[in-house]
């Protein structure tokens, strides 16, 4: 009896934990609410399995306590009960499968007009690199970054010339402009994550892994780096701008090319080996 | 006597006229199998009774001490972890890096040399010969270098805590090239310590496994088919096939590592720029170490599950005195799932950068296994049904099994499908998950197990009290720990974060991870309750009697409680039938062993259709 | 062979709660296969080391479409050491027919001489290994090379353990009264395990040759 009023209080307590905690997901800022409903979706399914799986067995416990006057059912199968078990159980599946599918396929479907960015993770920190006017950014290799070429941006490609450099950890994002990361790391894997974007990929060095999301509203929304990268992991953080159009071009005009920063690093350099002659 | 090795059947099918009828006569007394005797080595000394044993008795004893051993000392860093998580400010005795090593030792050593060496080197050594009626496993002096092997494992591995720059610190899935960067914690000896003692636990089990598939396939006592193999024995073997099968891929990646590690290779190395420096690798592959890596990985779930499956079946049967509902599709279930999880590794990499169009393709898979699953709990769930329900602590210990793996499992489905895994995946909803399916519903098996066959083991019974008390602080407690864990990952909480509660949103989930801190030291505590009424009952526990649990499997059916080396007396035992006769309809009898042949239950088998 | 086939399908549509069912399992002496423990143990080594020896090699295919792939430079002493294995397996199979034809005395010579031959083979890695070194071609050059260090390695490590097994059998035969049954399964099983590293190392030369 008491077990048993134990075992049903648990899923009980489990329900109300989940309706009336005041843990839940921040609210979504960018176009994939459908994983949210998604999820949602998941939580009806297969929270009701749950609940009516351990209730039964609570009941059962209750119900077919030891008797010493009673003996157990000999049964050894119900071909028909398990049967239905399994359609019933295939159609859930389905239902959660199929849904998910269809939103999977939008994620990985980057629309034509998603303006591309890249996010470069190190250890520990973030940089960002725009496209420029003409909207392609420049090819990079691993093995070009120097002092004077930060990003190891290919000088050979023209491309590469009207790119922006935002060597920061804030990256700001127009409010509505479907964007398309692509991720690229110089050293281990780190994951580009905004929780409040529902959005993540892994960045690997080698090779530029991509997803696409469209924010919805205005803010600052942390950045937090989601796969393991040493010591530092905790500490690389950095921040994502939402602005509307005015404060967005605000901000873009104050950034500046790859071709001027490099013209600045070179004259730099000048200055500095004038300084050590002198 | 030089046949022994050989297959040698010198019974003809004498049943070849029961064919014919839907059923047989009673049936006399069958021989004992006529299959000459195997060579048992026959212990002299101390040290070989009891230290470099061939019994598989003492081997799986030794295997489970060990376990437990390495297991309290993951134990005892997951309270650092949980000190640090809860409260940050008041114990701040971990470092960044004491921690990152903290959380990859506590996963491997719960994982491997806990888990996995305990339900089969443990469960299995003990179980196999005993439930399939053998006197020993077929290789018993392999099966002996097994252990030692695995015992230095363990011994490399502990040795890793103390060398120049402590153990590993890259997470217990060990992805390069983090993993050998000077970033990384023990990226110095420890990592290559590690791999070592994978490397070597991958050789020992292998051994122990070939003792275990053949014990199995081919050590049967006479009558003792497939099918009427208790369904421990089906997960112990489908497991130890499995693990045969997955723990290549591990010892692969780790030589491969070892060599990108000490040779300067790049295997796993693509081109990179750290620490102000080019590394000069090129052309690796990080990924390749993933698909590795989890190609080892997700059967490694099932490896620990699948044994569990086995045995909480057997425990709930005989506890409720009802046989395991759809004991066949419970068996399908077993292999099944078994097959299936080969070919769902990468939904552990939805986001890792391989090609996005393998999501639908393993989200896919992935689903599918939810439903043998689930007709897996259902069985349970129905064994339950109609059954006539002894509330021991095993039967406690299965109740909050299925509870927890139900839990875990359906949380497996969110995981699973591959958008939903996107924004949960790297946080905390996936340690839960983990941590529930795989951590404490078999871990709830284990404990259940163990006070089911502790008075076969020792011939005394564990103090039921403390035992009580253990079930109920384990199970509500870990549930209290792991069921609000999975909200802090909705929140966004991401895993393997050393402190965080300067990011603004976060500072919500600071109560939860106090409460949780709090609920994991008092479950933590109370194992040592547990280690306590392990050892003073093994002298003072109350005696047994023999067959307890009134169960009809063979290992509670030696000639000497509890059982001696050969396990059986002069002959061994005939099996006369399947595992779950309790309760049978016509029969006076509650339960019929499976050494009782038809003509000494004569009402029985008549009525049964 | 198989007196015992395993229809796993059949198997597993069994109801044994069933007296029908029941009349037949209990006349079952408790073996699957029609096999001796020995030669299933050696087998499931085989399966073990097949799915270790596969994982290599698709790593390999992986590793060797990246643009820095450069190719194996093959010293012509590869072909030899191949030829030598190859002799070594046809050695062992005559030993096996010896032994089968309970001539155990020559059946020792062929397994001498197959013990000769695999340390010949195994010196003569080494000095493959010897002369990569001496012209600079280290593991770390190029992956092509870390793939032939470790290939040879792995083959000559399981060598290795089948040497282990070759000097417990040829020991055999020299004790006044062996066990001929045994004797000779043993040999049998050796061989087989020869053969098996035989077709290994085909692949894996094959591949490295090939690419």
């Amino acid at each position: 009896m008491f077990v048993a009023i134990i075992f049903a209080l648990i899923i009980i307590a489990s329900i109300i934990f989940h309706f009336w905690s005041p843990w839940w997901w921040t609210p979504v800022a960018s176009n994939w609410g459908n994983i949210d409903d998604t999820i949602i979706l998941t939580f009806w399914v297969t929270g009701a399995v749950f609940v009516a799986v351990c209730l039964f067995m609570s009941w059962c416990i209750w119900k077919y306590r030891y008797n010493p006057d009673r003996k157990a059912e000999y049964k050894p199968e119900d071909k028909k009960l398990e049967f239905r078990l399994t359609a019933l159980t295939a159609l859930g599946v389905v239902a959660l499968l199929a849904p998910g599918l269809v939103v999977w396929n939008k994620y990985v479907t980057v629309p034509e007009n998603a303006l591309k960015i890249e996010v470069v993770a190190y250890q520990w920190g973030w940089n960002y690199r725009l496209p420029g006017n003409d909207g392609i950014l420049g090819t990079t290799d691993i093995s070009l970054i120097n002092d004077e070429n930060p990003y190891g941006l290919n000088p050979e490609d023209p491309n590469s010339k009207d790119d922006i450099i935002v060597m920061d950890a804030d990256l700001h994002l127009e409010i509505n402009q479907p964007v398309k990361v692509e991720l690229r790391s110089y050293d281990v894997l780190h994951n580009f994550y905004v929780p409040q974007f529902r959005a993540k990929m892994d960045t690997l060095p080698g090779i530029i892994t991509f997803y696409w999301f469209t924010p919805t509203k205005t803010g600052d929304f942390e950045i937090l780096c989601a796969e393991y990268c040493g010591t530092g992991h905790y500490a690389m953080r950095g921040k994502v701008l939402v602005d509307d159009e005015k404060d967005y071009s605000d901000w873009l005009a104050k950034q500046i090319t790859h071709e001027k920063m490099l013209a600045q690093n070179k004259e730099n350099k000048k200055l500095l080996t004038a300084e050590i002659k002198n | 006597m030089n046949m022994d090795d050989e297959y040698n059947n010198k019974i003809e099918t004498k049943a070849a006229d029961s064919s014919s009828g839907s059923y047989a006569p009673p049936v006399e007394k069958i021989p004992a199998k006529e299959n000459a005797e195997q060579d048992l080595y026959h212990a002299k000394s101390f040290w070989t009774k009891w230290v470099f044993c061939q019994d598989a008795k003492v081997i799986g004893v030794q295997y489970a001490l060990t376990a437990t051993a390495i297991g309290m000392i993951g134990l005892i860093l997951s309270w650092g972890m949980r000190l640090q998580l809860g409260f940050p400010e008041t114990f701040s005795f971990l470092g960044p890096a004491t921690y990152y090593q903290s959380v990859t030792m506590h996963g491997m050593i719960m994982v491997i040399y806990l888990l996995t060496a305990l339900f089969l080197g443990g469960f299995g050594n003990y179980l196999i010969p005993l439930m399939v009626g053998a006197r020993d496993m077929v290789f018993p002096y392999v099966n002996m270098v097994s252990f030692w092997m695995f015992l230095v494992a363990v011994l490399v591995l502990l040795a890793s805590f103390f060398v120049p720059g402590g153990p590993t610190g890259a997470g217990w899935t060990l992805y390069p090239p983090q993993a050998i960067l000077p970033g990384t914690p023990g990226s110095e000896m420890g990592i290559v310590l590690m791999l070592v003692s994978l490397s070597l636990f991958v050789i020992g089990f292998t051994m122990g496994g070939l003792n275990y598939v053949i014990t199995i396939l081919q050590s049967r006592t006479r009558g003792m088919t497939l099918m009427r193999m208790p369904l421990t024995i089906w997960g112990i073997f489908t497991a130890t096939i499995l693990a045969l099968l997955a723990f290549p891929a591990l010892l692969v990646a780790c030589i491969m590592m070892t060599l990108d590690n000490l040779l300067g290779t790049s295997f796993f190395m693509p081109e990179i720029f750290t620490m102000g420096e080019q590394l000069g690798t090129s052309g690796g592959s990080p990924i390749l170490f993933q698909h590795l890596f989890w190609f080892f990985g997700h059967p490694e779930v099932y490896i620990v599950a699948l044994p569990a499956f086995g045995i909480v079946s057997d425990l709930i049967s005989v506890h409720a005195r009802k046989n395991v509902f759809g004991y066949r599709m419970m068996v399908w279930a077993i292999v099944i799932i078994g097959a299936l999880s080969f070919i769902v590794w990468a939904h552990h990499m939805y986001v890792s950068g391989m090609n996005p169009w393998f999501g639908f393709f393993f989200a896919t898979t992935t689903l599918i296994i939810a439903v043998p699953t689930a007709i897996k709990v259902y069985n349970w769930v129905l064994t339950l049904w109609r059954g006539n329900i002894h509330l021991t602590i095993p039967m406690l210990f299965s109740l909050g099994f299925i509870v927890t793996f139900v839990n875990g499992g359906i949380t497996g489905l969110f995981l699973g499908n591959v958008i939903i895994d996107v924004p949960l995946s790297d946080t905390y909803f996936v340690v839960a998950h983990f941590h529930m399916v795989m951590g404490i519903a078999p871990l709830m098996v284990v404990f259940g197990a163990i006070y089911h066959w502790y008075p076969l083991i020792t011939g005394r019974h564990l103090n039921q009290t403390l035992g009580k008390i253990h079930f109920w602080i384990t199970f509500v407690g870990a549930y209290a720990i792991y069921f609000p864990m999975h909200y802090l990952g909705f929140i966004g909480v991401p895993r393997r974060y050393f402190e965080m509660y300067d990011s603004p949103y976060m500072t919500s989930g600071v109560g939860l991870n106090q409460f949780i801190t709090v609920a994991a030291l008092i479950v933590g505590f109370t194992q040592i309750l547990f280690l306590y009424n392990l050892f003073t009952s093994w002298y003072k526990g109350e005696k047994s009697e023999r067959n307890p649990w009134k169960a009809n499997s063979l290992e509670w059916h030696t000639s000497d409680f509890p059982p001696t080396h050969g396990n059986f007396g002069k002959e061994l035992p005939v099996v006369y039938r399947w595992p779950y006769d309790f309760s049978v309809p016509g029969s006076d009898k509650e339960y019929i062993p499976q050494d009782v042949p038809s003509s000494q239950v004569p009402t029985a088998k008549a009525e049964r259709t | 062979m198989s007196k015992k086939e395993l229809n796993i399908f059949k198997l597993l549509s069994q109801k044994p709660w069933e007296a029908s069912q029941a009349a037949i399992d209990n006349e079952h002496d408790g073996k699957t296969l029609a096999s001796s423990k020995a030669r299933l143990g050696l087998r499931t080594i085989m399966v073990v080391s097949t799915v270790i020896f596969s994982l290599f090699v698709v790593s390999y295919s992986d590793r060797m479409l990246v643009h820095d792939w450069v190719s194996l430079s093959e010293p012509w002493l590869l072909w030899i050491n191949t030829a030598i294995l190859i002799l070594t397996s046809l050695v062992f199979h005559m030993a096996k027919i010896y032994s089968e034809k309970n001539n155990f005395d020559k059946s020792k010579n062929a397994l001498f001489l197959v013990g000769f031959l695999s340390f010949a083979f195994l010196t003569g890695q080494l000095l493959v290994w010897q002369h990569f070194v001496s012209i600079g071609q280290y593991a770390s050059t190029n992956p092509a090379n870390a793939f032939f260090y470790l290939f040879t390695a792995l083959h000559g490590l399981h060598l290795l353990g089948g040497l282990f097994f070759w000097g417990k059998t040829t020991q055999k035969l020299f004790t006044s009264n062996f066990n001929i049954t045994k004797t000779k399964q043993a040999i049998e099983l050796c061989a087989i395990y020869w053969h098996f590293l035989l077709i290994v190392w085909f692949i894996l030369f094959g591949l490295m040759i090939s690419t």
